[in-house]
């Protein structure tokens, strides 16, 4: 039971960052039914960018809270440009001319190969250790359950994360605007909602939400490489579509059930099976509920 | 052929050729096409040496400490005049750490640079990948540092000069049984890499043999970084020591993730820890661990000592066992050379089979009837953020 319980806590950490990255996916589908395949790329750019700025920083030879917050500030807002040059330049020179949804796809493809290889170029082939921003240590221990500081710290800093989300969608001016072009963007540009701006707005958040993900990846997984994006980048777009893709906290609910999943996986059978299972539950869930788990049924608009 | 000098021949040198060429026909088949095609030789014309190595990727350190150790002996050996009368000159071919471009990367030495012999890989799954190259074109390849025994077994020009891994295996089995006096180990081993369950193996074997018990067998794939899930399963096995024969990526993180779930007993390991990196990454979480490996950096003995000072001049840093064996293979392959007196494949092939006793800075080290080498192995302990020696076994 108590083993259990450890891999529960081990799962929800691990799905976590995979809840992050899959928000991103989520809301821009959400905005623009397009899934963006350039954003596992900019998960990894946030960690990197996490990288240089704790080295530079001086972060990386004094470990502190606040040296973490800066770092993760720096990497969210970095990547928050990222995401909105990439919707100015891959994105919305389509959408003005009225590509179709096939076309955005490829572009999506092709940022992600450019992020990818411009990172080798740039940041080098070879896997970079994440400095330790916070010496890890046992933070509490019920029993057999240890729960070490970084593991708090990246489970805190993702519900925080996660609640900021909810209450910028929920109940701002600028949430409310971006469930306007999420329900009908036509209409919501007839009533004068500046869909450009919402639109890059929402690629500014998922980007933000994703350079966090790298951020603690960094923090509790310190091993960092420019195709680190891929695999999670694949495994968040499929917790998006395990929750309801288009659906925020099915998003959440996803990558934590994927995380989850995945470590019950590896902790009970063998890492071998991880990501079959993994997949096999993916499809499993959509057999039953086709939209996901929070999905509702669209109907095709004419 | 980009940087060689086309037909300057002397009819002497064109006999020499001819004869060669008549002699590889006669007897032993192969490998004609490289001098013939390209002319006779000139005297002073380098004999070239191909190196792929993980020079980027995963296990970058590997490659980059095997290819300066190579480099090393090679300039050593030209400041003395090389072999044969001719300059040795190393080519080296990266293949990012993919096993599937250590085959690339040893055609293209073969093809198109037509090296004498092959240098590489430290990784087994990446030798296995590349060997069979060398073994249909003839040519003598030399792992450093691969101990999976399956390397060898691919062909008769297939060579290394390190020891293999049902030694390794039986040495860290016998120092967990007698010297840690464990009666219960668990095994985390990377189930991608023909090293990683290899040495998981032979463990096994010793282990149970010695009345031990395996009490946890879990897996790990390369490139993972989240551990935490077989850990925590370990952990409820409640082992007296864990054995993690993997390679330096993971295990620091391994080690990091173990001390966080609470788990304190002896993590061990084999020469795939040994890289600087695995102090980076693990920090003190690698603190009192053990492993298997070829050399030990702070041997009192003068020649280690002698070229760890060298290198150190050289390179600002430590030698780590793959320099140590990269410098060893070089050497080797060069005193073969000396004793063949010729560059071609079979001839070479049969003076590195002959090896007996040469000097190493690994080792003595002799060439036995499998293409392997025996030698002693060391355990190293990690204490205070360093490598040291802490015993060493005699080769069986």
């Amino acid at each position: 039971m108590e083993n259990f319980l450890q891999q529960l806590l081990n799962g929800v950490t691990w799905g976590g960052i995979y809840a992050l990255i899959a928000l991103g996916y989520t809301m821009v589908y959400g905005v623009l039914r397009l899934i963006n395949f350039a954003h596992g790329d900019v998960y990894m750019v946030g960690a990197m960018t996490g990288y240089y700025a704790a080295h530079a920083l001086g972060f990386a030879a004094q470990p502190s809270l606040a040296g973490l917050l800066v770092t993760l500030a720096a990497a969210m807002l970095a990547c928050g440009v990222l995401g909105a040059v990439i919707e100015r330049v891959a994105y919305r020179p389509l959408r003005l001319r009225g590509a179709g949804r096939l076309a955005p796809l490829i572009t999506a493809i092709g940022v992600s190969l450019l992020l990818e290889n411009a990172g080798q170029l740039v940041f080098g082939a070879d896997p970079k250790f994440f400095p330790a921003l916070l010496e890890s240590r046992e933070l509490v221990r019920v029993g057999g359950i240890a729960l070490s500081n970084v593991q708090a710290v990246v489970l805190v800093t993702t519900l925080a994360l996660m609640a900021t989300l909810e209450f910028v969608v929920m109940r701002t001016r600028f949430g409310r605007a971006i469930r306007a072009v999420s329900f009908d963007g036509q209409a919501a540009a007839l009533m004068g909602v500046p869909v450009d701006r919402v639109v890059m707005g929402t690629f500014v958040l998922g980007s933000a939400l994703a350079a966090a993900a790298g951020i603690l990846v960094g923090l509790s997984n310190p091993k960092i490489d420019p195709l680190m994006g891929i695999m999670p980048g694949i495994k968040a777009f499929v917790a998006a579509v395990l929750g309801g893709i288009g659906n925020i906290p099915g998003a959440m609910v996803g990558g934590l059930l994927l995380g989850v999943v995945e470590t019950l996986v590896s902790g009970y059978l063998s890492s071998t099976y991880r990501d079959a299972i993994a997949f096999v539950v993916l499809i499993a869930i959509l057999l039953y509920r086709p939209t996901g788990l929070f999905g509702t049924p669209q109907t095709e608009k004419v | 052929m980009a940087g060689r000098t086309p037909f300057h021949s002397s009819w002497a040198a064109a006999r020499a050729g001819l004869l060669g060429c008549g002699l590889a026909l006669l007897g032993l088949g192969s490998g004609c096409g490289q001098e013939g095609g390209e002319g006779p030789p000139g005297a002073r014309e380098p004999i070239r040496i191909g190196h792929f190595a993980s020079l980027t990727g995963d296990t970058a350190t590997f490659g980059q400490s095997t290819d300066r150790g190579i480099r090393m002996a090679i300039e050593e050996i030209n400041a003395r005049g090389g072999a044969l009368g001719r300059p040795l000159e190393l080519i080296s071919e990266d293949d990012r750490s993919i096993t599937e471009e250590a085959r690339t990367a040893a055609q293209k030495l073969l093809q198109r640079d037509q090296v004498t012999a092959l240098l590489g890989e430290v990784a087994s799954s990446r030798s296995l990948a590349a060997a069979p190259e060398a073994q249909r074109a003839g040519i003598p390849m030399i792992s450093p540092a691969s101990t999976n025994p399956k390397v060898t077994e691919v062909g008769s020009y297939v060579f290394r000069t390190c020891f293999i891994d049902p030694f390794q295996g039986a040495v860290m089995a016998r120092f967990a049984r007698e010297e840690l006096k464990a009666k219960r180990v668990a095994i985390l081993f990377d189930f991608k890499q023909d090293y990683s369950v290899g040495l998981a193996d032979f463990f096994r074997k010793t282990f149970t043999e010695l009345g031990g018990e395996i009490v946890a067998d879990e897996r790990y794939t390369s490139g993972d970084i989240e551990f935490r899930a077989q850990l925590t399963t370990i952990r409820a096995a409640s082992p007296d020591a864990v054995f993690v024969p993997g390679y330096y990526t993971e295990v620091g993180l391994i080690a990091k993730q173990a001390r966080e779930l609470g788990l304190t007993v002896p993590l061990l390991g084999g020469d795939g820890w040994d890289s600087a990196k695995t102090l980076e990454i693990g920090g003190s979480a690698v603190e009192g661990y053990y492993f298997s490996n070829h050399y030990a950096a702070d041997s009192d003995s003068p020649k280690v000592q002698d070229f760890v000072k060298r290198y150190r001049d050289k390179h600002g840093e430590a030698p780590d066992a793959m320099a140590a064996l990269g410098y060893d293979a070089a050497g080797i392959l060069a005193d073969a050379l000396v004793r063949a007196g010729d560059v071609q494949g079979a001839k070479l092939r049969d003076a590195i089979a002959a090896t007996r006793d040469y000097d190493g800075v690994t080792g003595k080290i002799s060439i036995d009837e499998n293409r392997n080498a025996r030698k002693d192995a060391v355990v190293l302990k990690i204490e205070g953020g360093r490598f040291r020696f802490y015993r060493s076994v005699p080769a069986s």
